[in-house]
């Protein structure tokens, strides 16, 4: 049996304000390839009209003001809102938060949507049978490879310097999310004191859902270094900190290695 | 020759500042950091390359070997550290000896290690497929490792 090395494309979007990329590898990409990804990057779209917090227009903007919202997804990420609320103790939560243009605090859900998101529009490239993929979203990430190609080798960005990477996780099917301070500064709030939560340099979360992880990792990094033995309790998913002062920590399932190794 | 020197014992300062971090960090107050040392033992001097031209610069052997030093006490326990260097460049390091907290901790494998280990190895020899890591904003994003990964397999 011979082996031919699979093709592999990339197409890349910015939507809601990060840079969206798309790979698809396979041995022979189907011709539907392009139709899926454009479906992908447009439901992506919708959900930025719904659930942008920088968008007057968007149904949350309305929702905000007390008018009449039309979409039916916003309720959807109300309701995953207050679930993620409870999973984590408290520890993610879209009250409050301050609005990045004027400091005034407002219900901001965007630490869910963008996992949320991402995992619905995953969707459209759930039919390309014999197709691996993988989604990165500003950094969060969701992957899929099939049977008879290697797992996506996911590098682990170092925060104290984002041209390295200190850990590589090998996926074939789930989601690595990473919240901190690397980019875009200390925007992550403790929900108990609404002040930035300063301990985590980065939190980087693994398990089957990008939704979750992602919210688990915004918890644990809002909650400080300690949070990594609640991460333990918490199943299915895995996670690797960083703290302020560059020390590592990690729960003892987690998958990643060291480069080199 | 001699600048790979340097950059080793450059790097050895590193890891006992990371590690004065750590006992300051597990401790109350300001108590003050305990530096854990680690010495290099020096190389033995087989010159392969004839073109060294730097005769009192102690020359790290070529190949692969593993340093450790001494175990340090400090308040919280003993630690000592072992590192491995691979043509002059530290490729691994262990910790053979740490602090034993409780059951839970040991569980968790929470002891808070340097990420130096890590900042030996460029991203570009990683082979990896995508880099997860802080939320990257379109405005950053030309400058970010997944803007060159993309790059390869856009059409």
């Amino acid at each position: 049996m011979t082996t031919e090395t699979p093709v592999r494309r990339a197409w890349v979007q910015q939507i809601m304000g990060l840079p969206i990329s798309v790979h698809i590898r396979s041995r022979h990409l189907a011709p539907t390839i392009d139709d899926c990804v454009t479906a992908l990057f447009a439901d992506l779209r919708r959900i930025d009209r719904v659930c942008s917090p920088y968008r007057d227009d968007s149904d949350l903007a309305r929702w905000a003001r007390g008018e009449a919202v039309t979409d039916p997804l916003l309720n959807d990420v109300v309701r995953l809102c207050d679930e993620a609320h409870e999973r984590t103790e408290g520890w993610f939560d879209p009250r409050g938060l301050p609005d990045p243009r004027d400091g005034h605090p407002r219900y901001d859900p965007s630490g869910l949507v963008k996992g949320w998101a991402v995992e619905r529009a995953a969707r459209h490239l759930a039919d390309l049978a014999g197709h691996g993929w993988c989604v990165n979203a500003g950094g969060d990430i969701l992957v899929y490879a099939p049977d008879d190609q290697p797992p996506w080798r996911i590098g682990i960005e170092n925060p104290l310097d984002p041209t390295r990477v200190m850990q590589v996780v090998d996926l074939r099917s789930g989601a690595v999310a990473t919240s901190g301070s690397t980019h875009r500064g200390s925007h992550i709030i403790d929900p108990h004191t609404r002040l930035p939560a300063v301990a985590c340099r980065s939190v980087t979360v693994t398990g089957p859902s990008l939704l979750w992880a992602d919210v688990y990792a915004t918890a644990t990094a809002a909650r400080g270094t300690t949070a990594v033995e609640w991460l333990h309790g918490v199943e299915a998913y895995e996670g690797l900190l960083v703290t302020v002062r560059g020390l590592v920590r990690a729960t003892a399932g987690w998958p990643g290695h060291q480069v080199g190794s | 020759m001699r600048r790979i020197t340097l950059w080793m014992f450059s790097t050895v300062a590193a890891l006992v500042l990371l590690f004065s971090y750590r006992t300051s960090t597990g401790g109350s107050g300001n108590a003050a950091a305990e530096p854990i040392t680690l010495t290099v033992p020096s190389a033995p001097a087989t010159s392969a390359s004839p073109e060294t031209t730097a005769p009192s610069a102690s020359k790290p052997t070529l190949g692969t070997k593993t340093y450790t030093g001494s175990t340090a006490n400090t308040r919280w326990g003993d630690v000592q550290v072992a590192i491995t260097v691979t043509n002059g460049k530290i490729s691994d390091v262990q910790v053979p000896v740490y602090p034993n907290g409780n059951g839970r901790d040991e569980e968790i494998n929470g002891y808070a290690l340097p990420i130096l280990t890590q900042e030996t190895l460029s991203a570009q020899n990683a082979n990896i497929d995508t880099v997860s890591g802080a939320t990257v904003t379109s405005d950053g994003y030309l400058q970010s490792l997944q803007s060159a990964l993309d790059a390869a397999h856009l059409s």
